[in-house]
């Protein structure tokens, strides 16, 4: 179904139907690094923020999904009701890679959706300082080799057989693009980390709001070509929290909070469907194509209609093949998509207007819920100096490894 | 002396002449280098090995200047396409680490080297592909 003709011009705003879940209330803190906090603190103010936003408080909400990477295994849901409300829902603490923020709402969602709660709150928290390379962890060499795992392996295999750190996988993603279509290179790998950079110097929740030349990016050091070090994300703090609320209890709340409110007319999980090359190299396409159809259809937006998107940037080549998969930009056509200026800003489809997770930052359990705060924000017209105008429809996106890929697709209310 | 020799991997057979092994479905043809509980794609849980072709083009590459502690940088790591379809991941070596040397679509065939040597001596042998 299609309910525009053309871009901008949506006809039929969407209702307030009870089958529907909307956005009350979000919050993100500013991306940084946070010595003197803990991680329960970032969340803490994340959750209060949000649940004070959307005009309820924690005795309200019916359950409570935390994501968190690092700290999986640690309560952290739990131990942010010990400081917020302890008022015995259901908690649910969730970890799924990168898509762990967008896998929380997700759990709050099928909560909403399924009637078993009418209001619920995702938080997404990380705390990794100054983390360093991710992946490509190397075993010690055993004293005595002796085959192990299920590849036999008498040692770690990361630099004698191919890459496993993350810059180099997301490189070799990229490069797969450049080889298989025309008009991609190092140049249009660079623009998208200038682009964002450029960005990032809007948002004053960004972890670093410096421009940079495309010179200045391209002569960065290597990180694993031909991502250089400003084409990758930095790890970092944050927290992020969206309030939801079914389309039910929503239409019996006052007529300014229906107002703020955003509808989440998408929400996709996807996994990794076989392909043989996936044996070898993380395929982030296929997955992140599939949730895009289903997005796409559920919703009934095409990618015509949307006014921003932010999408999971780890690094510079990945922002590009997903102008692709996400059907941004003809098929094959990522390359001339970013030379035409169309993911910028002031352009055809503005891409990562935050800054992205290269400027923006990359606190990995916060990063899924931070991307639907921000095109809540500016579905609300509250986006500030970084407002796009007039902003109806978004689409946040987030890729994990292993692979989970999350996107929601948001719509500005009826007034 | 004559050092004893393992490889790295145990899909990496050194004799007669150094070969890569796979575990091919036996119903759908899947390819797996891991050992395998049954086969992601069609779920059926008989498999064979096969010898892979040694010969391939690289699909994709990055040159790796960042690594954790103890991994000589830089180096080529790259997705090889081998003409049998089988994909492996893997380092191209013999080649200069830089962009101008490597080249996506290059002709390279498997090739060994070691990837060093533990207390009694014994060497690991690693695989890794040159330019043809």
């Amino acid at each position: 179904m299609k309910l525009n003709d053309k871009k901008g011009a949506r006809i039929m705003a969407p209702r307030i139907s009870t089958d529907s879940v909307w956005v009350l209330g979000a919050h993100m803190t500013r991306f940084a690094r946070y010595g003197d906090r803990d991680l329960i603190d970032l969340a803490s103010e994340s959750a209060m923020a949000a649940l004070a936003d959307g005009g309820v408080t924690v005795h309200d909400i019916d359950i409570l999904a935390c994501g968190s990477l690092f700290q999986a295994s640690a309560s952290v849901g739990q131990r942010l009701q010990k400081q917020i409300g302890q008022t015995g829902v259901p908690v649910y603490n969730v970890a799924n890679a990168c898509a762990t923020g967008a896998t929380a709402i997700r759990t709050v969602m099928m909560a909403i959706k399924s009637g078993e709660a009418s209001i619920g709150m995702a938080v997404g928290v990380e705390q990794m300082g100054k983390m360093g390379l991710l992946g490509g962890a190397v075993k010690k060499d055993k004293k005595v080799y002796e085959p192990s795992g299920r590849f036999g392996a008498v040692t770690g295999v990361d630099g004698h057989l191919g890459t496993e750190t993350m810059p180099g996988v997301f490189a070799q993603a990229g490069m797969q693009y450049a080889y298989e279509n025309s008009g991609v290179g190092f140049e249009q790998f660079a623009k998208v980390a200038y682009k964002n950079h450029q960005h990032s110097a809007l948002n004053p929740l960004a972890q670093y709001r410096k421009e940079f030349s495309m010179n200045e990016i391209m002569d960065s050091p290597m990180t694993s070509y031909p991502n250089t070090l400003l084409m990758c994300c930095p790890t970092g703090d944050g927290a992020a929290a969206v309030v939801l609320v079914s389309g039910e209890r929503l239409a019996s709340m006052p007529a300014e909070v229906r107002k703020r409110a955003v509808k989440v007319s998408a929400s996709v999980l996807t996994s990794d469907p076989f392909v043989e090359s996936g044996q070898v190299q993380p395929d982030v396409n296929t997955l992140t194509r599939n949730a895009a159809a289903q997005a796409y259809d559920a919703s009934g937006v095409s990618p015509d209609d949307l006014d921003l998107v932010e999408l999971h940037d780890c690094f510079a080549t990945a922002e590009l093949i997903h102008y692709d998969n996400l059907g941004l930009c003809e098929p094959g056509g990522a390359g001339d998509f970013i030379d035409s200026g169309a993911p910028f800003r002031d352009g055809a489809t503005p891409v990562n207007v935050s800054g992205g997770l290269i400027s923006k930052g990359h606190p990995i359990g916060a990063t899924g819920v931070a991307n639907v705060y921000e095109i809540a924000t500016h579905l609300r017209g509250e986006a500030g100096d970084r407002q796009i105008s007039d902003a109806r429809v978004g689409l946040a996106h987030v890729i994990g490894l292993a692979s989970a890929c999350g996107i929601h697709i948001l719509e500005k209310a009826a007034a | 002396m004559s050092a004893a020799r393992i490889s790295l991997v145990d899909y990496l057979r050194l004799d007669p002449a150094p070969h890569l092994v796979a575990y091919q479905c036996d119903a759908c043809g899947a390819r797996y280098f891991d050992r395998r509980n049954a086969c992601a794609r069609c779920g059926r849980t008989s498999f064979t090995s096969v010898e892979v072709d040694g010969r391939g083009e690289v699909n994709a590459f990055t040159i790796v200047h960042r690594a954790a502690p103890g991994i000589p940088v830089p180096f080529v790591a790259a997705i090889v396409k081998c003409d049998d379809g089988t994909w492996v991941r893997s380092n191209v070596v013999n080649c200069e680490p830089t962009p101008d040397a490597v080249t996506l679509g290059m002709r390279v065939r498997l090739t060994t080297f070691a990837a060093g040597v533990d207390d009694d001596g014994t060497e690991a042998v690693a695989f890794g592909y040159e330019p043809v």
